[in-house]
């Protein structure tokens, strides 16, 4: 077993164990900030794809997350209002077909902001895609029907078939259970030909060409499967808070996972698990002491980009290896 | 809808135009010579209008607020420049967005410690106070023309600055050939330094003027910030002229389309309903606007030829 396996293992198992012992200990808080951290990282991780293995910057992956959250939230309230959606269907408040419909939801909007976003790169791909998810944020706050700027608020977590979901360690565990599928599918397509594609088209696009396979593509599916994995992820953090709010499509929230990736290192299969972790725990402690807590992460990640690069995953357990 | 009206609205989106253009200006200058992608140039808007703001209050005058905010937000672009920013330039472009993400993190709560949260105020000066009266018999405000009369004045001089003075010629040999220009003995570091100054302090004057307009607050900056990246992307980035047209595009578009697109909707649907979907389609317009034009010109109307 190699390091970074190691490191893999100790992360999710830390996990997966915090919150058992908090549990135990009367601390249901310290549940929901393992929740927490197990979503962002989940959300992390679909940025992942595009951005470590396919090196495509998406400065607007917020947009998939709250797309997630946000058919999270409408489905939640046209079933609990008894409304029909469209076209007669109903609404839902089973998790499973929400997180299908957050899926289709984010995979078809991927679907369309790639296929014009792709045709550019470099910093023109950065600028396009932050414009996309702005778009879809001032659209969330213009737009009356579902709460506008206020946002919408689900009331009632939505159901899991065999489990009360307003447990905080059930919710921890389907949260906890749908990262490791997420960690899973991620080591699945980084060793797959298709992630060998797309981190060659990363590496060298022309030499990608040449051997016949065309990196547009291949791209536009890595960066739709990104966006489904943020989809489910949004869904889930809008349940974790029961609330949506137009702060789920916001810049903000884009930057936050890029810096989730860096700060666990960019490419790796724990990095974004590694990298919520730190920023989950930095901004409970800080938060405590200080209102101005951002002011000294905004110090912090200065010096890791500057200083430290390969992250947390990269200090712990070395530079990737190529095998 | 009458004739004044429009004129009007013509008038706010030249304006809002203008505006956006002086922060593209910098934006696209310091990525077309340097090479960087600056997501804090909207702390340094902000920058300029807290330092106009807090001067004009002390002073009571916006006169020396307008100055004090050129001198803040040029030096501030130079600190982090020197600080920051030039460690940057090899890097790739992720590194540059991070780094830069943080550096408005530390504006933002850094302002917010110092000023606290509740928003400032802004004065517009007595002697541009009241209103030009418009060919139709409407009324404008005289200040909103003087920030248009601003702009086309930045523009010029901008104009003249890279085109026909030394500095200038620097500026576009360092857009072409870096390590040219600094085995021709030019300075490339304080020449960098510069340039970013000079950016920071054309955002700065957005800033101050804007502040006029609307409240001092943390985070004011990002919106423009985000319209100037559009505006850049359509331009062309690295292209002054594309950032001016790219501007006043984008301006014209965003301010027509929130007044049109109501009264347009209004035809075919109930008031309440054409409110509501005239008022998201207009907010999503000018992105539609980016989408298109990228669809058929991937690196904008005005791509510098690298």
């Amino acid at each position: 077993m190699n390091r970074e396996t190691l490191v893999n293992a100790l992360l999710i198992l830390g996990l997966l164990a915090a919150p058992f012992a908090a549990d135990a200990m009367g601390e249901p808080f310290y549940v929901t900030l393992a929740t927490r951290i197990a979503i962002l990282a989940l959300a992390a991780t679909g940025l992942n794809i595009a951005l470590g293995l396919g090196g495509l910057v998406s400065f607007g992956h917020a947009a998939f997350f709250g797309i997630g959250g946000y058919a999270a939230g409408i489905l939640a309230t046209h079933a609990f209002n008894a409304e029909p959606l469209l076209f007669g269907l109903p609404g839902t408040n089973q998790m499973v077909s929400i997180w299908l419909a957050a899926v289709a939801a984010a995979g078809m909007a991927a679907l369309l902001i790639g296929l014009i976003s792709l045709r550019t790169s470099g910093v023109y791909f950065i600028m396009i895609t932050l414009a996309f998810a702005q778009m879809i944020y001032y659209f969330a706050i213009s737009w009356p029907a579902y709460g506008g700027e206020d946002g919408l608020s689900i009331y009632v977590r939505n159901a899991f078939p065999g489990t009360n979901t307003m447990r905080p360690m059930s919710f921890f565990l389907i949260a906890a259970g749908l990262l490791l599928a997420g960690l899973a599918f991620f080591a699945l397509l980084r060793n797959s030909r298709f992630g060998a594609a797309l981190q060659a088209g990363r590496q060298n696009e022309i030499r990608l060409a040449a051997v016949g396979i065309a990196p547009f593509r291949i791209r536009l599916v890595a960066f739709v499967l990104s966006a489904m994995m943020t989809g489910v992820a949004g869904a889930l953090f809008a349940d974790l808070n029961r609330f949506v709010s137009p702060s789920m499509l916001s810049w903000h929230m884009s930057g936050e996972l890029i810096v989730l990736i860096i700060l666990g290192g960019v490419g790796r299969l724990a990095g974004p698990l590694a990298g919520a972790i730190v920023y989950v725990l930095f901004e409970f402690a800080l938060g405590g002491v200080t209102e101005h807590w951002q002011l000294f992460l905004g110090l912090v990640l200065l010096c890791v980009v500057l200083f430290a690069r390969g992250g947390v995953v990269g200090l712990l357990a070395g530079r990737a290896r190529h095998g | 809808m009458s004739l004044p009206l429009f004129i009007e609205q013509i008038l706010n989106g030249l304006q809002f135009g203008v505006m956006l253009f002086l922060m593209a200006a910098g934006l696209t200058l310091i990525f077309g010579v340097m090479g960087l992608i600056n997501l804090a140039h909207g702390s340094l808007f902000m920058v300029g209008a807290f330092a106009c703001a807090a001067v004009a209050a002390a002073t009571g005058s916006f006169w020396l607020g307008l100055a004090a905010s050129l001198a803040a937000a040029a030096m501030a672009g130079a600190v982090i420049e020197i600080l920051v920013i030039r460690r940057l330039y090899e890097r790739d472009h992720l590194d540059q967005v991070l780094a830069t993400f943080a550096l408005i993190l530390i504006f933002s709560e850094g302002t917010r410690w110092v000023f606290g949260s509740f928003p400032l105020y802004l004065d517009i000066p007595p002697l541009l106070t009241g209103a030009a009266s418009l060919p139709g018999g409407g009324q404008y405000p005289v200040y909103r023309l003087a920030v248009i009369a601003v702009g086309i004045a930045v523009a010029l001089g901008l104009y003249v600055l890279i085109g026909r003075t030394r500095l200038g010629m620097r500026i576009r040999a360092g857009e072409s050939d870096r390590e040219m220009i600094g085995a021709l003995g030019v300075d490339i570091g304080t020449l960098y330094t510069l340039v970013f100054a000079l950016g920071a302090a054309l955002a700065g004057l957005a800033g101050a003027m804007v502040g006029a307009l609307q409240s001092v607050q943390v985070g004011m900056g990002e919106p423009v910030l985000i319209l100037a990246f559009v505006v850049i992307v359509i331009g062309g980035i690295g292209s002054i002229k594309g950032a001016l047209l790219g501007s006043i595009l984008v301006g014209l578009t965003e301010t027509l389309g929130r007044f049109l697109l109501p009264h347009l909707f209004a035809l075919i649907l109930p008031a309440s309903e054409a409110a509501g979907m005239g008022a998201a389609l207009a907010s999503m317009l000018i992105y539609i606007l980016m989408a298109l034009i990228l669809a058929f010109r991937p690196r904008g109307l005005f791509a510098a030829s690298t």
